[in-house]
């Protein structure tokens, strides 16, 4: 294996393509420049060709680069090119790329943000959530207009993935431009009321992101969150649960509040807690939880059985911090589980366990042998599990414990051996009735052959000593003794301490000891040469005839001593015992410093709650931390934690959670988001246009009445639809259809649009995106969406910056942000995109089969310019069946095998029979995607079949709208650049005819002449509705035509200009 | 949540890095490595490991460290869990998950990575879901699509991530449906020098490999639900049904799944299958073991190891055994016997001489640590009761299996 990092694709690469490419290149060695620049020219040359597969293997290579760290940014222009590939897997490696360096190349990764804007248009629900994705991971500032706009239209998608990635979008945004957050948090309250499992997750995530503190936008959603919490993804789980702990401790009162302050639950033995608990119960009956606090409580507990720990984690957690004391106990059995799991897990795990194992000692007392140690645990495992074994120790278990204990001294791991020891020293000292025990263990273990383990045992020792010395006068001797052989200087040191503390018990060995050590002081730790100055101060105090001498002599070594802290101490002790002047009241006092009585040090865990006097406030402890967090696992604050609240003394207003039963369906929220929106971006000059509309929209009146007709057929269609598409679509998702009904059968002329609100008001449908979702519109429906108010202003933001940039709408809004209910307001019709009737209709019929391949059955196919029943997103194409042959066919059906992407086709009826020399008509529908690749069908009868071709010029990709002159000029004036095409021909044919010529080529609508000499028509595309505006400008003699195309698809475009042009040369 | 991911071999390369935000330089895996300096054994490299800036959540697996850098506040376990995951996911893809492995498959790592935390937030991690938007790799699927240019890459979204039923993927079709599950129990236990039983419980978990067409909704019940005591379910399991039927009720997600795992505590008596004589003395050395079966209702003990991590001062071993083969490392000092099955005629022993340091061994005694498995036999006594499915028309071929493995299993000596 080449160790040198390099991925196995690449080698295989380089040998196959680009010949000896050194990869691993050194910066020192010479050829590097040289291959370097090689190497990117190969990979610029692979990225420039049209072939896919080339392609790849660049981009292949090229995150085999980032991933292992190197330098890829310099082929950032050759990269970015390929955003518009049409390779879905180029397309995604080209999105890990611009990810990862579009923040160090801001100017370049502005000529992707097209694509992602066209994108976030697109049908497919993946391609929009990934572009959402892509766009709000560009750190690049100047975007954030573009993707807050982004989010806003997203968080109102039909498809709850889609929703999901503006969720994940919006701390991304808070991060890049913090400024935006009122904004974001709009946005954010608008998902959390979102009833999709799927988004709540998401959504309460760039909750604690963005807003932790607005707590006042969680209490409408509590209820749901809690009942939806089971549904939710594991990761959702966590956080919801985590921001439910916090919610619930502002919102509802301590549920132990009132019990008598029984902290010391955990001090009695276990046996007693049922008894007094009942009694605590009955003492109270008046305290009941909170109906939503139970919710809660009651919603969580099946989450202990997740098999993701940290779900189960954060359930402990809720219990621990927000449940009645005495149902707290139900965590344990599921902490336990845990233990089986990985090592890191159970690090986590059994750090949360010995700090509720302080507090709460009865939980875990039944399952004292899970806690046993193997030798197989790592080390820092073996320590966590002592600490607990500790904690839990009662009179009761402390036997089988010290047992266990007793085994773990003679294991091979040190550091746990000394961990041991000290932990039966903590045992002696908490439980009283052992302590003697524990002592004549400990010293049992002094004539240990591990040092190690004799050295621990001796401070242990001399830290129990300290609470009753007089008792153990042989254990001081013993220890005395050891000084010959121990050589672990904490050992030593402590050993002197002992004896100088309780000299008086050993009077003849102290004195022998100081002698022993004088000889000895100068090869000595420097911990042990302070307890030795120490010891010889005490001794001289005590007994100054024996050790006078030593005592001098002693601090004549240490003067002169090559640490410094010795040379002081002994400077500062010796004024006490060899005073220089005689005034030195020091001298005087010296036995009463020296020979106080000491406190016995208190041997505590170290997840105990350090004392309340040592305790300083700069140094929160570990309870103060919200169990499971970051900050309790390190026990110190980490960056970005909330603190967990004290329970309130009086809970709050609990009618804030109520949700009413129907909300009304309330434009309100609708038009106070547009509100919002239209703040931020437009200045006030985006208000004329508005006004200006008011009187064009008198003409339209007319058609309210229309509406309401047409109101009454939709609701009924409303049901059928929705049963249709329930199956296809994620039924929790409250889905708000809104339905434009033409009835141009009747009258011709066009009709406003209407809408139908559900329940909340919250989310639309655009039913551009609807391809999941057919609907059935009567007669012939047709949707309209609306188009937003300008976003120019934007734009001219954008143009400033990269003015070579290729525009393309920002006008989102138009197809996914919700529609302005007609009705309601002027604004609305005078922006509105109204479907109206061809203007012309062909009846020529193309050849679609002819008799000779059909084998006597030819079929001929004509385009109606109509929508299709099916789906108004279908072209509906008539279909006409002619039997040229003397035998009747029958059966005749049709059948597809696979289309092109995005293509949908709806059948026609079978037909029985059909005569001989008769013909008959069927229709079918098309939804051509916007593309004029042509669908392959078979049309199948009794004895045969023969496969079929149908393409459709562009020209009947679209469908004629109406729109108002300004709207025009408005739309025209967005779609410039790139969207522009534009050409000059000279035509053969009189002027008179263009409209009629334009209507042959394609179905648009004429708007009515303003200027003389310019035509302008309004179309719109089938599928994705983007307007179509042709121009057609003539000169005076009509000697020349200009036409101009304006359309965001660019393809389309362009190929429906050639058309047009053909009309004219022709 | 988290910003970046470090892929760190054993020898101390940053192999693989992934950021889903800013980037962070890779310089702060220099604390990592200051940390692994400090402590020996890559076991007992912390969890957490705060910097001045960033937090450095670690785990180790195959060998590898993959570290996750955190920034702000999140739950330890949160990050650990989901490392786990993405370890999983790989192991999952490539059947294992090895450094080679890793580099070989290095574009697939780095689209599943994307795929699965976004802006260091978990975005889809059901193995159903990616293994629809991203195919993992194999043989065949790489010739035909070099042949007809497709990609590994799904351009539409899963039909699951949507649906009711996230973890399955819709469409499934197979020709012969079956489901099997097994049910493996392992025996964790410390048994003292004495062979007393210190302590004893069983983890179970039922692993099911299920390929049945459409949306079947299965049932499966067992005859003695009592026996558990604590569960743990994927998140398939409707948890309603089993408090308040003790009855499984699911519908499973495509291909292999832990369905449930459930444990069996010490407050029941768990039947130990093996048992070892032991006699090891340190002064003149000799070592002797004899292994053989216990309370086994009548199965064989099979694939039976046994490992003696001897002490530091061990330098060598003359041991002669009856049956299998043993060896013993002088570096890593890890006494192997590889015994086998347990033929109940002829006990399988042990014995002869270890070597040391003369003096120095103290009094520390090393721990036995036990392998076997047991087929056909679960020790807790569990039976499934049945298997039913709905929704489906058609007859799944069923089948459960039953084994009892050693889990941590040791012996002290």
């Amino acid at each position: 294996m080449n160790n040198n990092g390099s991925y196995g694709n690449e080698r295989s690469i380089s040998s196959g393509g680009a010949g000896d490419i050194d990869y691993a290149s050194d910066p020192a060695s010479g050829g590097f420049f040289n291959s370097d620049y090689k190497k990117h020219d190969d990979l610029k040359q692979m990225l420039d060709t049209n072939k896919d597969g080339l392609k790849l293997e660049a981009m292949k290579r090229i995150i085999g680069m980032i991933a292992k760290g190197r330098d890829a940014s310099e082929l950032f222009p050759a990269v970015v090119k390929n955003v518009v590939s049409k390779n879905i897997e180029v397309k995604k490696l080209v999105y890990v790329y611009l990810v990862r360096y579009a923040e160090e190349q801001q100017d370049l990764a502005l000529l992707s943000i097209s694509t992602f804007q066209r994108a976030l248009k697109d049908p497919n629900q993946l391609i929009r959530a990934s572009a959402l994705r892509v766009l709000s991971s560009i750190r690049v500032p100047v975007i954030v207009p573009i993707v807050m706009l982004a989010i806003k239209d997203s968080a109102s998608d039909m498809s709850p993935y889609v929703r999901k990635t503006a969720a994940h979008a919006i701390p991304k945004l808070y991060s890049l431009d913090p400024e935006q957050k009122d904004e974001l948090v709009h946005v954010i309250e608008k998902l959390l009321s979102d009833k999709t499992t799927l988004v709540v997750g998401s959504a309460v995530m760039a909750f604690e992101e963005v807003c932790p503190e607005k707590i006042s936008l969680i209490h409408k959603n509590f209820r749901k969150l809690c009942n939806l919490l089971v549904d939710v993804d594991e990761w959702g789980q966590v956080i919801i649960i985590n921001m439910l702990t916090r919610y619930a401790r502002t919102q509802f009162v301590d549920p132990n509040k009132g019990m008598i302050d029984s902290y010391d639950e955990s001090e009695r033995p276990f046996y007693d807690d049922e008894e007094e608990s009942e009694d605590l119960k009955n003492k109270k009956p008046s305290f009941s939880l909170d109906t939503d606090h139970r919710l809660l409580l009651k919603n969580a507990k099946p989450l202990l059985q997740s098999r993701n720990a940290a779900v189960v984690m954060a359930v402990a957690q809720l219990y621990h911090h927000c449940a009645p004391r005495n149902e707290v106990s139900i965590i344990g059995k599921s902490l336990i589980r845990l233990l089986r799991s990985h090592r890191e897990v159970q690090s986590v795990v059994l750090n949360c366990m010995a700090y509720i194992s302080v507090q709460r000692k009865g939980m875990f007392e039944p399952y004292l042998k899970s806690f046993f140690v193997r030798t197989s645990d790592p080390t820092h495992i073996k320590l966590l599990k002592l600490d607990i074994l500790t904690n839990l120790a009662t009179e009761t278990s402390i036997s089988v414990i010290l047992r266990e204990f007793q085994t773990y001294v003679s294991s091979p791991d040190k550091e746990f051996v000394a961990a041991a020891i000290q932990a039966i020293g903590r045992c002696a000292s908490n439980i009283k009735e052992v302590t003697d025990t524990c002592l004549n263990g400990l010293v049992s273990m002094l004539s240990n052959r591990d040092e190690a383990v004799v050295a621990e045992s001796v401070v242990v020792i001399k830290k129990l000593l300290q609470s009753q010395p007089s008792r153990h006068r042989d254990i001081i001797q013993s220890m005395a003794k050891l000084m010959d052989t121990i050589t672990v200087p904490a050992a030593r040191a402590s050993i002197l301490w002992l004896l100088g503390e309780y000299s008086e018990l050993v009077p003849n060995i102290a004195p022998d000891v100081l002698r022993k050590l004088a000889k000895s002081f100068v090869s000595e730790e420097d911990i042990v040469k302070l307890q030795v100055l120490n010891l010889s101060v005490k001794l001289y105090l005590n007994n100054p005839s024996q050790t006078q001498l030593l005592c001098q002599y002693v601090f004549t070594l240490a003067r002169y001593d090559q640490n410094y802290d010795i040379r002081d101490r002994s400077r500062f002790l010796r004024q006490f015992i060899f005073p220089t002047n005689n005034e030195n009241n020091l001298a005087k006092f010296s036995k009463k410093i020296f020979l106080a009585s000491k406190p016995a040090p208190l041997l505590v865990s170290r997840f105990k709650d350090t004392p309340i006097n040592v305790r300083t406030l700069c140094e929160p402890d570990r309870e103060s931390y919200q169990m499971g967090s970051l900050s309790h696992y390190l026990n110190m604050r980490a960056s970005g934690y909330h603190d967990l609240p004290n329970f309130p003394e009086v809970a709050p207003d609990s009618s804030a959670r109520n949700v009413a039963e129907i909300p009304s369906p309330s434009p309100p929220p609708i038009s106070s988001k547009k509100e919002s929106k239209n703040r931020s971006f437009y200045s006030e000059s985006d208000s004329s246009p508005v006004d200006e509309d008011s009187d064009s929209s008198e003409g339209d009146s007319d058609d309210d009445d229309g509406n309401e007709k047409s109101n009454d057929e939709e609701s009924s269609s409303d049901d059928s639809s929705d049963d249709d598409s329930d199956s296809s679509d994620d039924s929790q998702s409250q889905i708000e259809i809104r339905k434009v009904i033409k009835n141009d059968e009747i009258d011709g002329e066009d009709s406003g649009s209407d809408s139908d609100d559900s329940s909340d008001g919250s989310s639309s449908d655009d039913t551009d995106s609807s391809e999941e979702k057919p609907q059935v519109a009567k007669p012939a429906g047709k949707s309209v969406p609306s188009k937003p108010v300008s976003n120019l202003d934007l734009l001219l933001d954008l143009d400033d910056v990269v003015p070579n940039l290729p525009i393309m709408t920002p006008s989102l809004g138009g197809f996914l942000s919700p529609l302005t209910p007609s009705l309601t307001g002027a604004s609305s019709t005078m922006n509105s995109v109204l479907p109206v009737g061809p203007s012309f209709t062909s009846s020529k019929y193309f050849e679609v089969l002819s008799k000779i391949v059909g084998r006597g059955m030819s079929v001929e196919g004509r385009f109606t310019r109509q929508p299709h029943l099916f789906s108004p997103k279908m072209l509906n194409v008539e279909l006409k069946f002619t039997n040229h042959s003397s035998e009747p066919f029958e059966e005749i059906s049709m059948s597809f095998q696979k289309l092109p992407p995005g293509v949908k086709l709806h059948e026609f009826a079978p037909i029985a029979c059909l005569p001989q020399h008769g013909s008959l008509i069927g229709s079918i529908g098309v939804d051509w995607n916007d593309s004029t690749q042509p669908l392959n069908f078979d049309i199948n009868w009794r004895d045969g079949s023969a496969s079929v071709t149908l393409k459709s010029p562009v020209g009947e990709l679209l469908r004629a709208v109406k729109v108002s002159h300004t709207m025009f000029i408005e739309e025209q004036g967005k779609l410039r650049g790139m969207n522009e095409h534009s050409e000059k021909v000279s035509p053969s044919k009189p002027v008179a005819k263009i409209p009629e010529s334009v209507f042959e080529v394609t179905n648009v609508f004429l708007l009515p002449a303003v200027e003389p000499n310019i035509y302008r028509f309004s179309g719109q595309t089938m599928a994705s509705n983007s307007l179509v505006l042709v121009t057609i400008k003539t000169t005076a003699d009509a000697g020349e035509v200009e036409v101009i195309v304006n359309c965001e698809k660019m393809v389309v475009g362009s190929l429906l200009l050639r058309e047009i042009k053909t009309i004219f040369l022709n | 949540m988290i910003h970046s991911l470090f892929i760190i071999n054993s020898s101390g390369d940053v192999f693989m890095e992934k950021h889903w935000k800013s980037v962070v330089s890779r310089s702060v895996c220099d604390y990592f490595f200051d940390e692994q300096r400090k402590i020996g054994s890559p076991e007992d490299i912390p969890a957490v490991i705060p910097t001045p800036h960033h937090y450095l959540i670690s785990i180790y697996r195959s060998s590898m460290f993959f570290i996750a850098v955190c920034m702000t506040e999140v739950p330890p376990l949160f990050v650990i869990e989901f490392l786990h995951r993405v370890v999983d996911t790989f192991d999952d893809y490539f059947t294992e998950c090895t450094e080679s492995i890793i580099k070989e498959n290095y574009v697939v790592v780095y689209e599943l990575l994307d795929e699965m935390l976004d802006n260091g937030f978990p975005l889809a991690t059901e193995s159903n879901i990616l293994k629809e938007l991203i195919k993992p790799p194999n043989l065949l699927r790489t010739i035909a699509n070099t042949v007809t240019g497709k990609s590994n890459v799904s351009a539409t979204l899963p039909s699951g991530q949507l649906s009711n039923v996230p973890w399955r993927r819709t469409g499934v079709k197979y020709t012969n449906n079956e489901a099997y599950f097994d049910v493996v129990e392992e025996v964790d236990a410390i048994i003292d020098k004495s062979g007393s039983t210190v302590f004893a419980e069983i983890q179970g978990y039922i692993d099911c490999c299920i390929k049945l067409s459409g949306m079947p909704d299965l049932t499966l019940s067992f005859m003695n639900a009592r026996l558990f005591d604590d569960v743990s379910f994927h998140p398939c399991v409707r948890f309603k049904r089993w408090e308040s039927e003790r009855i499984l009720s699911f519908i499973p997600p495509d291909g292999n799944m832990r369905l449930m795992s459930y444990h069996i505590g010490s407050q029941s008596i768990v039947a130990i299958p093996i048992y070892v004589r032991h006699s090891l003395n340190w002064k003149d050395g000799r070592l002797d073991l004899t292994v053989g079966p216990k309370q086994t209702i009548g199965r064989t003990v099979e694939n039976v190891v046994i490992e003696i991590p001897m002490p530091k001062t061990v330098t060598n071993s003359v041991l002669i055994c009856n049956q299998g083969k043993y060896s013993f490392d002088p570096v890593s000092r890890l006494l192997v016997w590889d015994v086998g099955r347990i033929d109940t005629t002829k006990l399988p022993n042990l014995q002869g001489t270890v070597t040391s340091v003369t003096g120095s061994t103290g009094d520390s005694k090393p721990t036995i640590s036990v392998k076997f498995t047991i087929n056909q036999m679960a020790v807790s006594g569990l039976k499934v009761n049945r298997l039913d499915m709905y929704g489906e028309k058609y007859k799944p071929f069923k089948g459960v299996k039953y084994i009892t493995k050693a889990g941590k299993f040791q012996i002290r000596m």
